[in-house]
């Protein structure tokens, strides 16, 4: 319980750090120690499967994503004058997050007692699944539906980051070109590191069935080796017009949206499995998902395009 | 007061905290990470009721932990989008973007 | 067995903490950016060494154990990599102070 409190002190610390530094740089900075140390909260709240989705998503590739942006960002970040508000709408504004605060805390400490729980329906129908982690069969078949619209907003973010490009670059290379000296520590790391993490995204990805982790987390793991491979200049993202990306891209949600509609002939409802065939049904489905959502997840990171097409 | 409840206040706080924080500051990327915290805390809070759900052999209701998944990867897509909405506009405009109407 | 174990475990993991305090005390104390790198340095391979040595002692099977040593491993490669790279900007004549 000590352990807890102090836990807690500390990720709101870090984050009255993030809301009050000076500089933008600084503010990120204090955002991802607050993911990584949001990422042991859900380890006390028995949650494995977030907290590797929050360390690796929420506070690694979004903190990465900051990182460049505030970066690209430092010669606007001074407040002009008359910017910065005035001390008595400060203080007006502190009230209304006081309220709103303190209106979230009584719901907490109202929750129903005894707390309803969807958890004996899931553990009672796992074992027809094959699965024995208990969030991936949520989000693979319980929620399957779920888990197929979020491929498809993640594709819609793409298209929406894809379509900001100029004309005259329309359909090229996203991101600058990352120059690094061939011979140098950057490169050197990313030719180690680059195949270890391979191992261990796919290493996640396969033990997500019977652990934690999943496809998520895994595709996580692959879009930020990717990412490390681009920044040693080891590789290039490939321009944004390539017939192979697109279809890349579009696998995973293909794949999902197909097994659904298979569902209705063969078990009677979108998305439903029959029973002797759902572990090979939802494998089928996770390898595409997780090549998708790496390559999405890598190009969201690096942007809309900033150099023209061959 | 539990485990669960602790951190449900601390979800609670870091709400508050996120919206003072996108209500004040001037600059558009400081206003994108207070959004972000306001997502920590409500994640948080589905955590809570995961937690108070555990039943049938789980440290946990795994449906709300799944939606969180879900959430955070949504909640990662939307940042990316705004991020490259803010760069291309100041991009653009070459300049911070600000509320003033002298464009 | 199992006391002797637990009473390892606590001594290393204690000694990790101090080398984590004495890395922070560092970060926080000195003047300029390349002395608080190598007080880092230390907190990444010898703090998160001993506590990894300490938890070693309570894992069952050789399998958890190799995951903890390449815990270890990468920290100190990843770290090594950003502190050279780090360095090599704020030394003077780099690109800040």
């Amino acid at each position: 319980m000590a352990f807890d409190a102090g836990l807690a002190v500390l990720v709101l610390g870090m984050a009255v750090w993030t809301i009050t530094a000076r500089g933008t740089f600084a503010a990120v900075v204090g955002f991802v120690a607050y993911g990584l140390l949001l990422a042991l909260v859900w380890v006390r709240l028995a949650a494995p499967d977030v907290a590797l989705t929050e360390a690796a998503l929420g506070s690694g590739i979004t903190g990465g994503l900051l990182l460049g942006a505030s970066a690209r960002l430092r010669p606007t970040e001074a407040p002009a004058t008359g910017e910065t508000m005035g001390i008595g709408l400060r203080v007006a504004a502190a009230a209304l997050c006081v309220l709103v605060a303190a209106g979230l805390a009584a719901i907490v400490v109202l929750l129903p007692e005894p707390a309803p729980t969807l958890a004996p329906p899931v553990a009672a129908n796992m074992a027809a699944l094959g699965l024995a982690n208990p969030v991936t069969a949520v989000l693979m078949a319980y929620r399957a539906i779920d888990t197929l619209l979020e491929t498809v907003v993640l594709l819609l973010a793409l298209l929406g980051v894809w379509s900001l490009a100029p004309d005259r670059v329309w359909g090229g290379f996203p991101g600058p070109r990352h120059d690094a000296d061939p011979h140098g520590l950057l490169t050197f790391i990313a030719q180690l590191l680059v195949p270890i993490g391979l191992i261990v995204g796919i290493h996640i990805f396969w033990v997500g069935s019977v652990a934690p982790g999943g496809e998520f987390q895994a595709a996580t793991i692959l879009a930020a080796m990717w990412i490390l491979a681009t920044m040693a200049g080891l590789v290039d993202d490939p321009p944004v017009n390539r017939r192979w990306l697109r279809i890349l891209l579009v696998a995973g949600p293909a794949v999902f949206f197909a097994v659904g509609f298979a569902g209705w002939a063969m078990a009677g409802a979108f998305l439903a499995y029959p029973a002797p065939y759902a572990k090979l049904l939802i494998l089928t489905i996770e390898i595409p998902v997780t090549l998708s959502i790496a390559a999405t997840l890598a190009l969201l990171v690096a942007g809309p395009p900033e150099r023209a097409p061959p | 007061m539990n485990t669960a409840t602790l951190y449900g206040l601390c979800g609670a706080v870091l709400v508050g905290l996120g919206l003072f924080g996108l209500i004040v500051h001037p600059q558009p990327l400081r206003k994108i990470l207070a959004f972000n915290l306001i997502g920590g805390g409500v994640f948080l809070l589905f955590g809570v009721v995961a937690r108070r759900g555990a039943a049938a052999g789980f440290g946990g209701d795994p449906v709300p932990q799944a939606l969180v998944i879900t959430g955070l990867v949504v909640a990662f897509a939307a940042t990316a989008l705004a991020v490259a909405l803010l760069l291309r506009l100041v991009q653009e405009i070459g300049r911070r973007p600000t509320l003033r109407s002298d464009g | 067995m199992s006391l002797t174990l637990d009473v390892l475990t606590v001594l290393s993991v204690c000694a990790g903490a101090f080398f984590f305090l004495a890395g922070t005390v560092g970060l926080l104390r000195f003047p300029d950016a390349l002395g608080r790198l190598h007080a880092l340095t230390k907190a990444d391979n010898l703090g998160l060494g001993l506590i990894v040595l300490g938890l070693l002692f309570q894992v069952e099977g050789p399998s958890a154990a190799l995951k903890l040593i390449s815990v270890w491993f990468l920290t100190l490669l990843a770290g090594a990599t950003v502190t050279q790279l780090l360095a090599r900007t704020a030394r003077p004549g780099g690109m800040f102070e």
